[in-house]
C-alpha cells in the first residue's frame, strides 16, 4: 500500500476554506520560524510570547502596531488593485519614498510658512502624485513596450532609494544637524495631529486616510466598470482584449492608484510619524513597507478590506521585531525570516483553496 | 596613469564586477528556459555571499567555502521549485518570498562575521603564456579561477542547450510541457534540475563576491544584483553568450562608478548617490534594449515561462 497524493480542482473556493486555509498558512509558518529561532539557541516559545506582549500585549504595543499598520494598509491596498490586473508592482518601496520626498519639498521649501490647513493637504495632493509619477513609468514602458514590470518597478526603488540619499546627504541637508543625512525638521503646521494613546504615534489623518481609500478601493474593484474592467484584465486580458477593453489605460491607471497609495503612505510617515517630521536617510524612513505590503496584500487574499485586518498582524509583526531585536539581540534583517517563511505558506496554501487534496491509499504495482 | 593603463584597468575590474551578474544569469537562463521563473536571485545570491564567507572563514578552504554556497543555494532553489513545480503556487510571489527569506536569513548568519577579514581570498592566477599578451593578458588572464570558470561555463552552457538531447528536452519544456510530456520527458524532473542548476550559480555567483571581489561580509552587500540578473536574462535573449556581453557591461558600468566619484583631476566629482543610481537605471535600458529585440526577431521568452505544467490541463 502506498499512499498518493490526489488533488482536484475546487470550482468554487468557499470564504470559510479561504479562511482557515491563511489561518492554516500562518501557523505553518509560525512553526517553521520556530525551528529556526530554536536552531539559533534562542527559545521559540519566549520569542513569540516576547513579539506578541510587545505587539498587542499593552496599549503601547498597541499603538505602535497601528502606527506601523497605517503604511502597510495605503501600500497593500494600491498593491491589490495592481496586482488584481496582474500588474506586478513590487515598487511600492520607492513610490513611498517619492510621497515622502514631495511631501519634504512641500513642507520646508514651498510652504514653509503657510498655515496646517493649507500644508498638510497640499503634502498629500503631492505625495500622491509623486508616487503615482513613480508608478505611472513602469505601467507605460510596460503597457507600451512590453518592459517587464517586476524589474523596472524595483529598480525604481533603488532609484528612489538612491534619490533621498542624494538629498539627505547634499542640497536639502539640514542646516542645524551635525553630520547627520537628515534635512531639517518640519515647520509644526506640517506635522500631522496624533492621537494622544499609547506612544503617541498614531497620526490618525493617515489613518482615517488609508481606511476610507480601503472601503472606496473595494468599491471601485468590486462596483464600478473600470473594477469589473481591471479584474478581467487580470483573469484573462485575452478577453479583456476582444471586449474592447484598452490594456493600456488599465495598466497606467492601476498603477497611478497603486503607486499614488505608497505615495501617501510616505508623506503620513515623513509628516506624521514625530520620530521623523524629517527626510532621512531611506531606511530610517521605511523599514520595508513597500515590500512587507505585498505579503499584506497576498495574505489579505488581494481584497482590500482584509488587508486592514492583515496590515494589522504585519503591523504587529513589526514591532514585535523591535521587541526581540532588542531582547534577543537578533539583527533587524532577520524579520525578513518572518516575511519570507510567511509568504511560502500564504501562497503554498493557495493551493488548499483551489484544489481539493486528499490521499488515496493505493496497492503497489 | 597612462590612458591604456586605465583602460586595461577599467576592463580588469569589469570582468571581476561582471562576474557575479554572469554566474547569476547563466542559471537564470537555465531556469526561465524550462519554464521557471525564478524571482530568487537576489536571495540566493546573498545566501551564497554569507556561506562562502562563512565556511572559507571557518576551514580556511575557499573551494570549499564556494562548494557549501553552490549547495546552500541550490537548497534554497529547491524550495521555490517545490511551491511554484509541485504546489503549481504563483512562481512571482514564491521568487520574491524566496528573496527575503534569504535576506532575512543571511542577516541573522552573517551577524558574527561583521568587520571580519577573510585571511584566505581567492586569489588571481596568471596563466602562463598567455597573460603576457599585452593588454588583453594584463586584462583577461591574470584574473582568478572563478573568472575563468565562468567564462568556461557560457560555451559550455551554450553547447548543452542548443546542441544536445539534454538541451532540447529542457527547450521543449519550457515551450511546451504538454507536447514534451507527451513525448516522454519527465517536465517536473527537468524544471527541478533546471532550477537547482540555477541556484548553484547564484550561490556561486553571490560567494564570489564575499570571498574574491570584496572579501568580507556586509549586510545585504549584493545589493539589487540578483535584481539585475533578470533584467539580464531578457536582455540575454535565454543564450548564454550574450549573457557574458551583458554582463561585462554592467561591469563596466559599476568599474567607471568608482573613477568618477572622486573630485577632479581625478574623477568627475559627481555625487556617490547620483552615480549609484546608474546600474539600476542601466538595468530598465537594458530591459527596454533586450525586450524590442525579442519582439523585432519574434524570439519571445519561453512560452511556458511562468506557467505551471499539469497533465491533462490547459
Amino acid at each position: 500500500m502506498r499512499p498518493r497524493l490526489k488533488i482536484e480542482k475546487r470550482l468554487v473556493t468557499s470564504r470559510r476554506v479561504m479562511f482557515l486555509a491563511s489561518v492554516l498558512s500562518i501557523a505553518l509558518a509560525l512553526l517553521v520560524i520556530a525551528l529556526v529561532f530554536w536552531e539559533y539557541g534562542v527559545d521559540p516559545v519566549y520569542a513569540y510570547s516576547e513579539i506578541f506582549l510587545g505587539s498587542f500585549g499593552s496599549i503601547f504595543g498597541l499603538s505602535d502596531t497601528i502606527a506601523k499598520a497605517i503604511p502597510l494598509m495605503l501600500c497593500g491596498v494600491g498593491l491589490a488593485v495592481a496586482f488584481k490586473a496582474l500588474v506586478w508592482n513590487i515598487g511600492a518601496e520607492g513610490q513611498l519614498l517619492m510621497g515622502a520626498i514631495a511631501a519634504t519639498g512641500i513642507a520646508l521649501y514651498v510652504f514653509p510658512d503657510a498655515p496646517a490647513w493649507v500644508v498638510i493637504p497640499c503634502m498629500f495632493v503631492a505625495g500622491f502624485l509623486s508616487g503615482a509619477l513613480w508608478g505611472l513609468i513602469p505601467s507605460v514602458l510596460k503597457a507600451k513596450l512590453r518592459a517587464n514590470e517586476v524589474i523596472t518597478t524595483l529598480m525604481m526603488n533603488y532609484i528612489a532609494s538612491n534619490l533621498v540619499n542624494y538629498l539627505v546627504y547634499g542640497p536639502w541637508k539640514g542646516l542645524k544637524e551635525w553630520g547627520f543625512p537628515y534635512t531639517d525638521k518640519f515647520p509644526s503646521s506640517a506635522w500631522l495631529p496624533i492621537l494622544p494613546i499609547g506612544t503617541g504615534r498614531i497620526h490618525y489623518p493617515t489613518l482615517i486616510l488609508a481606511i476610507t481609500l480601503a472601503v472606496l478601493t473595494y468599491a471601485l474593484v468590486m462596483r464600478t466598470k473600470l473594477g469589473y474592467e481591471i479584474r478581467v484584465t487580470g483573469e484573462n486580458p485575452d478577453a479583456a482584449r476582444y471586449a474592447g477593453m484598452s490594456y493600456f489605460k488599465t495598466v497606467v491607471l492601476v498603477m497611478l492608484l497603486s503607486g499614488g497609495l505608497a505615495g501617501l503612505a510616505g508623506v503620513g510617515e515623513v509628516a506624521g510619524n514625530p520620530s521623523h517630521h524629517r527626510l532621512r536617510y531611506p531606511q530610517g524612513i521605511s523599514p520595508g513597507y513597500g515590500f512587507i505590503a505585498i505579503i499584506v496584500a497576498w495574505l489579505g487574499r488581494l481584497h482590500p478590506l482584509a488587508i486592514i485586518l492583515s496590515s494589522l498582524l504585519f503591523g504587529g509583526l513589526l514591532v514585535g521585531g523591535d521587541a526581540i531585536q532588542v531582547s534577543l539581540g537578533l539583527p533587524f534583517a532577520a524579520i525578513g525570516i518572518f516575511n519570507g517563511v510567511i509568504l511560502f505558506f500564504v501562497i503554498g496554501a493557495e493551493l488548499l483553496m483551489r484544489y481539493k487534496v486528499t490521499f488515496e491509499w493505493r496497492k503497489e504495482g | 596613469m597612462s590612458l591604456e593603463a586605465l583602460i586595461v584597468s577599467l576592463l580588469y575590474d569589469a570582468i571581476r564586477a561582471g562576474t557575479p551578474l554572469l554566474l547569476g544569469t547563466l542559471g537564470e537562463i537555465y531556469a526561465e528556459r524550462s519554464g521557471v521563473l525564478n524571482l530568487g536571485v537576489e536571495g540566493m545570491m546573498i545566501m551564497g555571499a554569507v556561506t562562502g564567507f562563512g565556511l572559507t572563514l571557518a576551514t580556511g578552504n575557499v573551494w570549499l567555502g564556494l562548494l557549501c554556497a553552490a549547495i546552500v543555494s541550490g537548497l534554497l532553489a529547491l524550495i521555490h521549485a517545490f511551491i511554484s513545480i509541485t504546489l503549481r503556487a504563483n512562481q512571482v510571489v514564491s521568487g520574491l518570498a524566496l528573496t527575503m527569506f534569504g535576506l532575512g536569513m543571511s542577516g541573522l548568519l552573517g551577524k558574527a562575521y561583521v568587520g571580519i577579514p577573510l585571511p584566505c581570498p581567492l586569489r588571481s592566477v596568471s596563466i602562463p603564456v598567455l597573460s603576457a599578451i599585452p593588454a588583453l593578458g594584463l586584462f583577461l588572464f591574470q584574473q582568478d579561477q572563478l573568472v575563468y570558470l565562468s567564462i568556461a561555463l557560457v560555451p559550455l552552457l551554450w553547447l548543452v542547450l542548443f546542441k544536445t538531447k539534454a538541451g532540447i528536452n529542457i527547450r521543449s519544456v519550457g515551450e511546451n510541457p504538454a507536447t514534451a510530456d507527451a513525448l516522454g520527458v519527465n517536465v517536473y524532473r527537468v524544471r527541478y534540475f533546471c532550477v537547482l542548476l540555477g541556484g548553484a550559480l547564484a550561490g556561486l555567483g553571490g560567494a564570489y563576491l564575499s570571498v574574491a571581489y570584496r572579501p568580507a561580509w556586509t549586510e545585504g552587500m549584493t545589493a539589487g544584483i540578483g535584481w539585475i540578473v533578470i533584467a539580464l536574462t531578457i536582455f540575454s535573449m535565454w543564450s548564454p553568450g550574450r549573457a557574458l556581453l551583458g554582463a561585462y557591461l554592467f561591469g563596466g558600468v559599476q568599474a567607471l562608478q568608482f573613477r568618477l566619484q572622486p573630485p577632479p583631476p581625478v574623477g568627475l566629482g559627481i555625487s556617490p548617490n547620483i552615480l549609484a543610481m546608474l546600474p539600476y537605471a542601466l538595468a530598465i535600458i537594458v530591459l527596454l534594449a533586450g525586450t524590442q529585440e525579442t519582439i523585432r526577431k519574434r524570439m519571445g521568452a519561453p512560452s511556458a515561462l511562468g506557467t505551471p505544467y499539469v497533465r491533462g490541463e490547459k
